[in-house]
């Protein structure tokens, strides 16, 4: 389980959590414009990140605020928490291993 | 069931070659959808100059971590008509092979639990009876006469209010059906290299020439990527995207117990899903990690949750205990279906998606998209799980019949 640290609340346990995807996909700017093609990839098309990815959680059952975390999806270590609205921070990653001891 | 039944553990079944400089074509990842295909493309395309690459060792990944349910009872035409057609073929593969792997259609039952369940089951009883799928409603009583360890009393949090049932479905071991695929592959010449992992495509313009492993450079006319949780990051070293999520999913066993389970219980709803295995283990699955992974583990708290799902409907297994945890990496797509035929890379296929129920579309995922590799156009039956369909919009939403929610 994940401990996850709320920039409001603290420290929690990763239940107290909903997970909402990847960050900074912003809305269309001109969505009458779009493509079908570029209606998918607003819809469907999300990147699937083997390391550090940015994505977006919610504290649903504290303070309900939404905020940005950089996570590594094979270490599962955090690297960084920040808000809605901040760019994604420039983190040194460490250096990740999959289970079988492998160098991403 | 029981453990005297058991096939003889194989000795030596497949070789293992050094890779060739060339091949006709090659499969990236050598679990049971990628040995399907190298099966059916050796048996009905007449191609035999191919390999099979993969980065462990064979059948090691989702392959060696699924619960092993096999079943057809999907909702919508394309999925009825491609999961059925699965069936079909399990039902002949072991004569085919020449190999048991203990296919035991004891019957899936998908429980509900509340109205909306109810409705929504019945509804889907009565589409799988269209598409010729066996498919029956039982209300409590015939579901406790099935599964006489279910518990049907109606002061528990999520009384069962009855089940969908399928009698031809059921469970197969699942390393056998790799064995036996890899076996008949060996024998009709499929190269299968253990140990290479693929780190690079080679391309001239548009189209894929070859794959680039740790084991050297292989050229190659075409390239079936079969990598399940993995597929999105071969397809970012190829140079597209997929609309696919990568996340964890776990799954138990207990130690071994007298059979006490005679079917398959599966509830969506309170989210457990529980067989016997032929030797006495229970093997029960649980929900996927919320967030994306390739951590090949699940987290504690989805095992606490699928517990005690478990031991309201299932008292007896109270006392159980868990010998064995693992997870594997699902490949989920926003309609819960697959994706098999070609990408935006000429003569470069993919397939994936299957997300949690990828073991039992194992052989029509091999026959389809060895057609399609073959021929290089979509088989009927996977022409609806074309990439396509997230720009047209022909989305086949299978959420409701996927049994995990992803």
């Amino acid at each position: 389980m994940l401990l996850i640290s709320c920039p409001n609340c603290g420290p929690r346990d990763e239940t107290e959590f909903h997970y909402g995807g990847q960050a900074h996909v912003a809305y269309p700017e001109s969505p009458d414009a779009l493509t079908d093609r570029q209606w998918a990839e607003y819809l469907f098309y999300r990147d699937n990140t083997k390391g550090a990815f940015a994505e977006r959680w919610v504290h649903s059952t504290g303070c309900r605020q939404w905020f940005n975390m950089l996570r590594d999806t094979v270490s599962y270590d955090i690297q960084a928490i920040y808000k809605m609205g901040e760019p994604r921070p420039d983190v040194n990653t460490t250096a990740a291993t999959t289970p079988e001891g492998a160098k991403k | 069931m029981s453990a005297d039944h058991l096939p003889e553990h194989p000795d030596f079944l497949w070789r293992n070659p050094e890779p060739k400089s060339s091949y006709d074509a090659v499969i990236v990842g050598g679990g049971g959808h990628g040995l399907a295909t190298a099966y059916f493309l050796a048996k009905n395309h007449g191609m035999t100059n191919i390999a099979v690459l993969e980065k462990g060792w064979l059948a090691g990944g989702n392959m060696a971590r699924n619960t092993t349910i096999i079943r057809s009872n999907y909702l919508w035409d394309e999925s009825a008509a491609i999961y059925e057609h699965a069936l079909k073929l399990w039902e002949i593969l072991p004569e085919e092979l020449e190999y048991d792997f203990l296919f035991s259609q004891r019957g899936v039952m998908n429980l509900a639990h509340t109205l909306g369940d109810v409705r929504e089951s019945v509804r889907r009883v009565g589409a799988n009876k269209l598409n010729g799928v066996d498919a029956e409603w039982l209300d409590p009583q015939q579901v406790k006469e099935l599964c006489p360890i279910l518990n049907i009393s109606d002061n528990i949090r999520y009384p069962v209010m009855g089940a969908t049932y399928q009698p031809r479905a059921g469970i197969a071991k699942h390393d056998h059906v790799a064995w036996a695929f890899a076996r008949k592959c060996d024998e009709l010449g499929v190269d299968i290299i253990q140990n290479c992992e693929v780190t690079g495509f080679l391309k001239e313009g548009n189209r894929v020439v070859g794959v680039k492993t740790s084991q050297g450079t292989i050229h190659t006319e075409k390239v079936g990527l079969a990598a399940a949780g993995h597929s999105s990051v071969l397809a970012e070293m190829a140079g597209f995207r997929l609309p696919i999520q990568s996340h964890p999913l776990q799954a138990l066993v207990s130690e071994l117990h007298e059979p006490v389970h005679p079917t398959v219980v599966m509830s969506n709803h309170v989210h457990v899903y529980v067989s016997q295995a032929h030797k006495g283990e229970l093997v029960m699955g649980a929900g996927v990690d919320s967030y994306n992974g390739y951590g090949q583990r699940g987290s504690f708290h989805v095992i606490e949750h699928q517990m005690a799902a478990a031991v309201e409907l299932f008292p007896i297994f109270a006392r159980a205990h868990v010998l064995r945890t693992w997870g594997g990496i699902v490949d989920t797509t926003m309609d819960a279906s697959p994706i098999i035929g070609t990408t935006p890379v000429e003569n470069m296929f993919v397939n994936c998606g299957w997300g949690t129920g990828g073991f039992k579309g194992t052989p029509a995922a091999g026959l389809t998209f060895a057609h399609t590799i073959a021929t290089g156009a979509p088989h009927e039956l996977n022409k609806p799980f074309a990439l396509e369909r997230f720009e047209t919009g022909a989305l086949i939403d299978e959420h409701g019949a996927a049994a995990v929610a992803h």
